[in-house]
């Protein structure tokens, strides 16, 4: 298993992480050697093996379609960074 | 004795009878926190004014004659567990600032029996750990031995059981975060069957794996804190609504003619010594009790570790996604738009480990890989989960190490993930199978750190567990020993 800077610097921008130099070094590094570990899984045969989603049984969670007390706009807002009257504020998304 | 010293059950009782106060109890635990707190450094947050106000309300409530099991006793929780009006960091700087605006559902049922809460408890940064080292707020410490670490990720949940600064504590188990640390300081601590424990207000890791657990001085608190906080929730479409049994009916001491399984898997070459005694003298208890040991395998328990950081690091870099700077958490300064905002944020939020996690479960689940790795893994786990199924058809419950080693020192592992991973390796097969495991004293190694014995049962086999471990306990002093502190 190899790991280029291309793929550390593609794999960043998915998760949306501003890595430095030295963190970009260090990941590389450290993600060849747990993926190659992690690569043993490949010795199974798993053709023809259901694979989990969910520990236990779980079938779709209903409930009745009713209105129930929510939060409220303050305490929502409470821990935005940034708030204008009842939005979270933003820098511009559109120029 | 002192007041901190006593069980859960034991102080109840005390309680009740009016020969204690919860001001009095809630006023020695605070005395011993801020005693031991320099060499420990359990707590993120206490929450001290509070915790007096509450014990005052439960000691009217107790003279109005109502004392329910948790009525005025001093709990702790894992920072990880919402709790409404108090900073709740997940020991992350990306959460310095956040006030829960609701309470965890575990949580609330204690509230609601009028426990009080001493603080918020340290913790690996969004339980992604085994050392408690990753916490933005600084390492645990072992209250055995101040230079090791407690275990993680609920390291302060065990530490303040230990330290006797708190007399039940809780703390969540997605790979082995109640179970090892529980064993590193001597505890009992529950992982209960996946959906047995409502996770609403819990902030979420690894959501196939997460479960939320008591952790306590010994198995009766344990069974007595499950029963707390067991149960469905509306608000949490993974609990599961099948009727909760009296966990305190399985408190017998008796285990004549139980089928204990010892999978051969987890008795290697390169056990601990002192890990490998005391497994050996708790399988001649067992078989001294009237047990039946019984050789089994569980052949895929090797793989259970990379099926584990593949699962996880997917499902924790989806749900980290949420922190983005915009609705709560940090903000970057004066960002150039809205993708430096995030970028910067999360850069500038997250530590080290929870960085390398979300790198690799993005690439777990990145196109042209998500087969190789993800759904793999997925299909591995489902290899490990029909392991335990066939075992299961032979026995009641397995025995095990809950981990490989006594608590290592602080630093020893921080260097290498990879080996880091591995000491989570007896622990993790339990969450990726979704079943329950309970971690008890054992024994006491030549450096004087505890050992922990850990015993798995089936899905929603807590009573089965609870049953075995009581025994035990009750037939040895392990679970007497206290860290000389």
């Amino acid at each position: 298993m190899s790991i280029s800077r291309n793929d550390i610097d593609h794999v960043a921008r998915l998760a949306r992480l501003a890595l430095n130099d030295e963190e970009k070094d260090l990941f590389t590094a450290q993600m060849e050697a747990i993926l190659s570990y992690a690569e043993t899984l490949n010795e199974l045969n798993t053709d023809g093996v259901i694979p989990t989603s969910h520990a236990v049984p779980l079938s779709n969670a209903f409930r009745p379609d009713t209105a129930t007390p929510s939060l409220g706009i303050d305490l929502a807002l409470s821990n935005a960074p940034d708030r204008s009257g009842s939005y979270f504020q933003v820098p511009p998304v559109i120029e | 004795m002192e007041l901190f010293d006593y069980t859960l059950h034991h102080l109840h009782q005390l309680l009740k009878n009016r020969q204690l106060s919860s001001r009095e109890l809630t006023s020695a635990l605070l005395g011993r926190i801020e005693a031991v707190e320099p060499q420990i450094n359990a707590f993120i947050t206490r929450t001290v004014d509070q915790a007096l106000q509450d014990a005052d309300q439960a000691d009217q409530r107790i003279a109005s004659g109502d004392c329910q099991p948790l009525t005025g006793i001093p709990v702790a929780l894992k920072d990880i567990f919402m709790t409404k009006g108090v900073r709740t960091t997940c020991a992350s700087r990306i959460l310095d600032n956040f006030i829960a605006p609701y309470d965890a559902t575990a949580w609330s049922r204690m509230k609601e029996q009028g426990a009080v809460l001493l603080g918020k408890l340290n913790q690996d940064e969004f339980a992604m750990g085994s050392s408690c080292e990753n916490s933005a707020f600084g390492p645990t410490r072992n209250p055995w031995n101040t230079a090791c670490i407690p275990g993680g990720s609920s390291g302060g949940s065990a530490a303040a059981i230990a330290a006797r600064q708190a007399i039940a504590t809780l703390g969540t188990d997605t790979g082995g975060s109640i179970r090892q640390p529980a064993s590193h300081c001597g505890c009992v601590g529950l992982k209960p069957t996946y959906g047995r424990v409502s996770r609403y207000g819990v902030i979420a890791y690894a959501s196939s794996l997460d479960q939320v657990g008591p952790m306590t001085r010994d198995v009766t608190d344990c069974a007595l804190l499950l029963q707390v906080i067991a149960g469905y929730d509306p608000k949490d479409s993974t609990s599961v609504d099948t009727a909760v049994p009296d966990y305190s009916t399985a408190l017998t001491g008796d285990v004549k003619g139980m089928k204990i399984g010892l999978p051969k898997e987890y008795f290697i070459d390169g056990l601990d010594p002192a890990v490998q005694q005391a497994m050996d003298q708790a399988i001649a208890r067992f078989r001294d009790l009237g047990a039946e040991l019984v050789p089994v395998s569980l052949p895929h328990t090797g793989y259970a570790v990379a099926c584990y950081y593949l699962i996880a690091t997917a499902e924790a870099s989806s749900n980290l996604a949420r922190y983005d700077g915009i609705r709560f958490g940090h903000r970057t300064q004066n960002p150039s738009g809205l993708m430096e905002l995030m970028m910067q944020s999360r850069a500038e939020g997250f530590g080290a480990e929870v960085k390398r996690r979300i790198m690799l479960g993005t690439y777990a689940l990145s196109s042209g890989y998500y087969d190789a790795y993800y759904l793999k893994a997925q299909k591995v786990r489902s290899l490990i989960q029909q392991d335990f199924s066939a075992a299961f058809k032979q026995v009641d419950l397995l025995l095990t190490p809950t981990a490989p080693t006594p608590a290592f020192r602080i630093g020893e592992k921080t260097s290498d993930p990879l080996q880091m991973y591995l000491s989570d390796i007896f622990t993790i097969p339990v969450n990726l199978a979704g079943i329950c495991a309970i971690s008890l004293p054992a024994g006491i190694s030549g450096d004087g750190l505890p050992v922990g014995l850990q015993l798995v049962g089936r899905p929603f086999g807590e009573e089965t567990i609870l049953q075995a471990a009581y025994a035990f306990e009750q037939s040895t002093e392990w679970h007497h020993k206290k860290a000389a502190l």
